[in-house]
C-alpha cells in the first residue's frame, strides 16, 4: 500500500544508554559544570528523597575526590525527628558542611509572626534567600522536577535570580543543547536543577539500583496520626491535632517529606522499595496532589512562591 | 487501575522529543490525549483541569490546560514558552519538549528540538502543507533532529480519506527529503477523537503504519558510533587532595560524540599536546570502553597541562581549530545581534570573547531564500553570521556532530543568552542568494 509510512525494524544500538543511565549521566554533567563555572555553589539538603539522589549524584560526580559543595538546609522547625537524624548522620559520613537557615530564629526574633494554620512551609522563603545572600552563595542546587507542578514545567535546569531571588517565568534564558549558561552579576544567583528530568518513578527506581538509604519514614510503618482535609497527618507541637480530629494508629508512609504540619502521610502497606516502587507505578495521584496541602491553596500557588524565591 | 509489575519496570531507554505545530492544527490536544491515553494525567491532574473548565462554563475537560502551566498563559490562552512533558510506557520514556505555536515559534522550536531527536510536525487535514509546516520542517532540518513525523490531524473532518492523506504525505515527505531530513513517517490522525494516537484507528483500515505512539515507541535511538568523531569536553579536573589517592589527576566530562577506549592515543586541543588513555572511571568505577553521552573520567599516561574549557579527542581523528567561525544562527533574544556585536561564545565547556564580523544572509523559512545582507538579526531570526574569536575553537560541522558544532552566543553585559549558532552549511544544498531588497519582514 503507496500510503503506509515506513517503520523500522532496527532496534535500538548497544550503545543506546538506559533511561536512568541517560538521566544520571545528564545530572552529572550539570554538577561538574557548576563545579567549574562557580565560585560558590551550595545544595539544599532536606534530607527528602530528592535531594538525597542530588547528593548520591554529586557523590558519584566527583569521586574519587570529595564533594565540592556544601549543604544548606532550611530547618522549618517541624521537621520529622528521623530526617533531621538522617541529615546529621549523612553530613558526618561524608565529611561536608552544612548550612542551617532556622525558620524558628526568624519566628524567636519576631521576623516572622507564625501563621493561624501553623504551617511553616510559607515562611521558608525569607530565611533561605537571606542566607543565599550572606553566604554570597552563586548557584544553589535544588531537587525539584519538572514534573511536580505544572509551572515547574517551565522551569530551566539553570534558573537565574535576581538579587531579590525572584523568579521571573517570561524572562527566562533559552536552554539549547546541554550548553548551559550560567552568567549572573554580583548578588543574583543561579537555582540549578540537576533532577529535572526525572520522575519521581525515575528517582525511586534509581534508589532501588543505587541501594540508596532514605530515612525511615518513606516505608510503610505504625504511626499516631490524625485526619485534616483528606489527609493522615502526624501530631505535633507545630498544632495539631485540634478539637475533633481524633488520634489513630495506622499503618502508613511518607511520599514527600516537608514541614509536618502540611506533609500528609498515605495509607500503605509498601515497607520494602520494591513494594514502594509497585504502588507509586500503580498510582493515580501525583505525589504533590495526594500529600501537600500548601499546594492546593491555589491554582497558581507554586508559581507564586516559585516567584518570590522558593525552590 | 491496571496491575503493574515489576518486569514492566525495568530500565527502559529515553526518547527526547518535540512537537511542532500552529495554534489551530491541535497541537494542545495531541500532547494531552498522547499524556490522557498513556495514562500519564493523574486523578487530581485531570480533576483540577474539569474544575477550572467547568468554572469557565466549557462542558468537556480543555485538555490544553494540562499544559499551560503559567497564571498569564491560563489568564490569556497562550502559551508562552517551552514545557517540557514527561511519560512513559513500559517499552520507553519520553521526555517531551511542548513548544508553542506562537508568535515566539521559531526560538521555542529551534529550543525544543535542540534536544529532541525525533519532531512530530502536525497539519490540519483540511489545509495541507502550509507555509508554517514547511517552516516546521526547514527547522527540524536545519537542527538535525535524525526523526520527524508528520501527523495529518483532523482526519475526521476529511471522512479519513486516504487520498487526502497520501497527497499531503507525499508532498511533505519530498519537501523534507529536498531539506535533508533523513527519514520522515507521515501518519493520519484525529488527536480530538483518538485516531491512531495511542489506539490504532477504526475509521482508516487503509492505514498500516503504527499509531503515534507505537512509533514514538520503536523508533530507535540512534547512537551509531562508527561515523562519529570521538570528543570529551573537559568540564572539570578531579584531584582528589587526600592520602589514599595522592597522583590521581582526572578529567571529567560528558562524551560529546564517539567512544574512547584505554590504550587509545589522544590529544589535547586546542594546546595540541597528546598522550595516551591510561584509565576511563565512569562515575568511581574502571571500564575498558566508554561512548556518548556518559559522564566519564579520563586518566592520561603523561602528567600534561589540560584544564576546563580544553577538548580531548582521538589522535587520528583531531578537528582543526580555528578562530574564523562561520554558521547559521538562530537569534532568541529580543534585542538584535549586529555586525561589530562583541560577545561571548561557549563552545562546550570553553567559553572565549568573539565578535559578529558579519551577517551575509538571513534566511527565510517560507521559501528557504537568502536575503544577503541583513545588516542585523533579531528576535526569532535565522541568518548566516561569521564571528571571530579571540582564542582558537576546535570546532566540528554541525551537520557532524550536534553537540561539538553547537554553541551559543552570550551577552557580557548582561549574560542574557542571544544566539543559538550550528557551525557550518546549514542544508546540504543551499539556495542561491536573492537579491531582494522589497523585503518587509517576516514574523511569526
Amino acid at each position: 500500500m503507496t500510503t503506509v509510512a515506513t517503520v523500522s525494524e532496527e532496534t535500538d544500538s548497544p550503545y543506546a544508554l538506559s533511561h536512568l543511565d541517560a538521566l544520571e549521566s545528564e545530572a552529572v554533567h550539570i554538577f561538574r559544570e557548576v563545579a567549574g563555572e562557580f565560585e560558590r555553589p551550595v545544595i539544599l539538603f532536606s534530607g527528602g528523597k530528592d535531594s538525597i539522589v542530588m547528593l548520591h549524584l554529586a557523590l558519584k560526580a566527583f569521586r574519587p575526590a570529595s564533594v565540592p559543595f556544601s549543604l544548606l538546609h532550611v530547618d522549618t522547625g517541624h521537621n520529622f525527628p528521623e530526617v533531621l537524624d538522617y541529615r546529621d548522620r549523612t553530613v558526618e559520613k561524608h565529611g561536608l558542611r552544612l548550612h542551617v537557615a532556622s525558620v524558628q530564629d526568624y519566628i524567636d526574633r519576631g521576623v516572622l509572626k507564625e501563621r493561624p494554620d501553623g504551617t511553616r512551609n510559607p515562611l521558608q522563603t525569607l530565611p533561605l534567600t537571606e542566607k543565599i545572600q550572606a553566604e554570597k552563595f552563586d548557584a544553589v542546587f535544588g531537587g525539584g522536577r519538572r514534573d511536580e507542578e505544572k509551572a515547574r514545567a517551565k522551569e530551566r535546569v539553570f534558573s537565574l535570580r535576581d538579587e531579590f531571588s525572584q523568579w521571573d517565568p517570561r524572562r527566562q534564558r533559552p536552554e539549547l543543547w546541554n550548553l548551559y549558561n550560567g552568567r549572573h552579576a554580583p548578588g543574583e544567583h543561579v537555582r540549578v536543577f540537576p533532577l529535572s528530568n526525572w520522575t519521581e518513578l525515575d528517582v525511586w527506581q534509581y534508589i532501588a539500583r543505587e541501594g540508596i538509604e532514605l530515612p525511615q519514614i518513606y516505608y510503610a510503618h505504625e504511626r499516631e496520626v490524625f485526619s485534616r482535609s483528606g489527609m493522615w497527618l502526624t501530631a505535633g507541637e507545630w498544632g495539631g491535632p485540634k478539637d475533633g480530629e481524633r488520634v489513630e494508629k495506622r499503618l502508613v508512609r511518607y511520599r514527600t517529606v516537608g514541614d509536618m504540619s502540611c506533609t500528609g502521610a498515605v495509607d500503605s502497606d509498601a515497607d520494602t522499595i520494591e513494594k514502594v516502587i509497585v504502588e507509586i507505578a500503580a498510582s493515580r495521584l501525583t505525589e504533590r496532589g495526594a500529600t501537600r496541602a500548601d499546594d492546593k491553596m491555589s491554582e497558581a500557588a507554586m508559581e507564586d512562591r516559585k516567584r518570590e524565591g522558593y525552590f | 487501575m491496571s496491575t503493574i509489575t515489576t518486569e514492566e519496570l525495568a530500565e527502559t531507554t529515553l526518547l527526547r522529543f518535540a512537537t511542532a505545530g500552529s495554534v489551530d492544527d491541535g497541537k494542545s490536544t495531541l500532547v494531552g490525549r498522547l499524556l490522557h491515553d498513556s495514562k500519564s494525567v493523574l486523578t487530581d491532574q485531570l480533576e483540577a483541569v474539569e474544575r477550572v473548565s467547568a468554572s469557565r462554563g466549557q462542558e468537556a475537560p480543555d485538555l490544553a490546560l494540562l499544559t499551560d502551566g503559567l497564571r498569564a498563559e491560563r489568564e490569556q490562552g497562550i502559551t508562552i514558552d517551552v514545557a517540557y512533558r514527561y511519560f512513559a510506557t513500559p517499552r520507553r520514556r519520553f521526555i517531551l519538549a511542548d513548544t508553542p505555536g506562537h508568535v515566539q515559534y521559531t526560538r521555542n522550536m529551534v529550543t525544543g528540538a535542540s534536544t529532541a531527536e525525533l519532531t512530530v510536525i502536525l497539519v490540519d487535514a483540511r489545509n495541507g502543507v502550509v507555509e508554517q509546516t514547511r517552516r516546521h520542517a526547514a527547522i527540524a532540518a536545519l537542527l538535525r533532529v535524525p526523526h520527524a513525523v508528520l501527523a495529518v490531524n483532523k482526519m475526521d473532518l476529511v471522512g479519513y480519506e486516504e487520498k487526502v492523506f497520501a497527497a499531503i504525505a507525499e508532498e511533505f515527505t519530498a519537501y523534507a527529503t529536498e531539506l535533508g531530513v533523513p527519514e520522515v513517517t507521515a501518519i493520519p490522525i484525529s488527536a480530538l477523537v483518538g485516531d491512531n494516537v495511542v489506539e490504532p484507528s477504526a475509521n482508516m483500515d487503509w492505514y498500516g503504519g503504527p499509531t503515534v505512539l507505537e512509533h514514538l515507541e520503536t523508533v530507535p535511538v540512534a547512537h551509531d558510533l562508527s561515523h562519529c568523531h570521538a570528543r570529551l569536553p573537559v568540564q572539570y579536573v578531579i584531584r582528589p587532595q587526600g592520602p589514599d589517592h595522592p597522583d590521581y589527576r582526572g578529567y571529567a566530562g560528558q562524551i560529546a560524540a564517539g567512544s574512547f577506549h584505554v590504550g587509545e592515543s589522544v590529544t589535547v586541543l586546542p594546546s595540541g599536546r597528546a598522550s595516551k588513555i591510561s584509565g576511563i572511571d565512569l562515575l568511581g568505577e574502571p571500564v575498558d570502553v566508554a561512548w556518548t553521552t556518559q559522564s566519564v573520567t579520563l586518566l592520561l599516561e603523561d602528567d600534561i597541562d589540560i584544564s576546563r574549557g580544553d577538548l580531548i579527542v582521538p589522535s587520528k581523528d583531531a578537528p582543526a581549530t580555528t578562530q574564523d567561525i562561520e554558521a547559521t544562527v538562530c537569534h532568541v533574544a529580543d534585542a538584535p545581534l549586529t555586525v561589530g556585536h562583541r560577545v561571548l561564545l561557549k563552545h562546550g565547556t570553553r567559553t572565549v570573547k568573539a565578535i559578529v564580523k558579519d551577517i551575509p544572509s538571513r534566511l527565510t523559512l517560507d521559501d528557504l531564500s537568502l536575503h544577503p545582507h541583513p545588516g542585523q538579526l533579531v528576535a526569532n531570526d535565522i541568518g548566516r553570521v561569521k564571528i571571530r574569536t579571540a582564542e582558537p575553537l576546535p570546532v566540528d560541522s554541525y551537520a557532524d556532530s550536534r553537540r561539538t558544532g553547537s554553541f551559543i552566543l552570550i551577552d557580557p553585559n548582561d549574560g542574557q543568552t542571544l544566539t543559538a549558532g550550528m557551525v557550518g552549511e546549514s542544508f546540504a544544498a543551499p539556495e542561491p542568494v536573492r537579491d531582494d531588497s522589497e523585503d518587509d519582514g517576516w514574523d511569526f
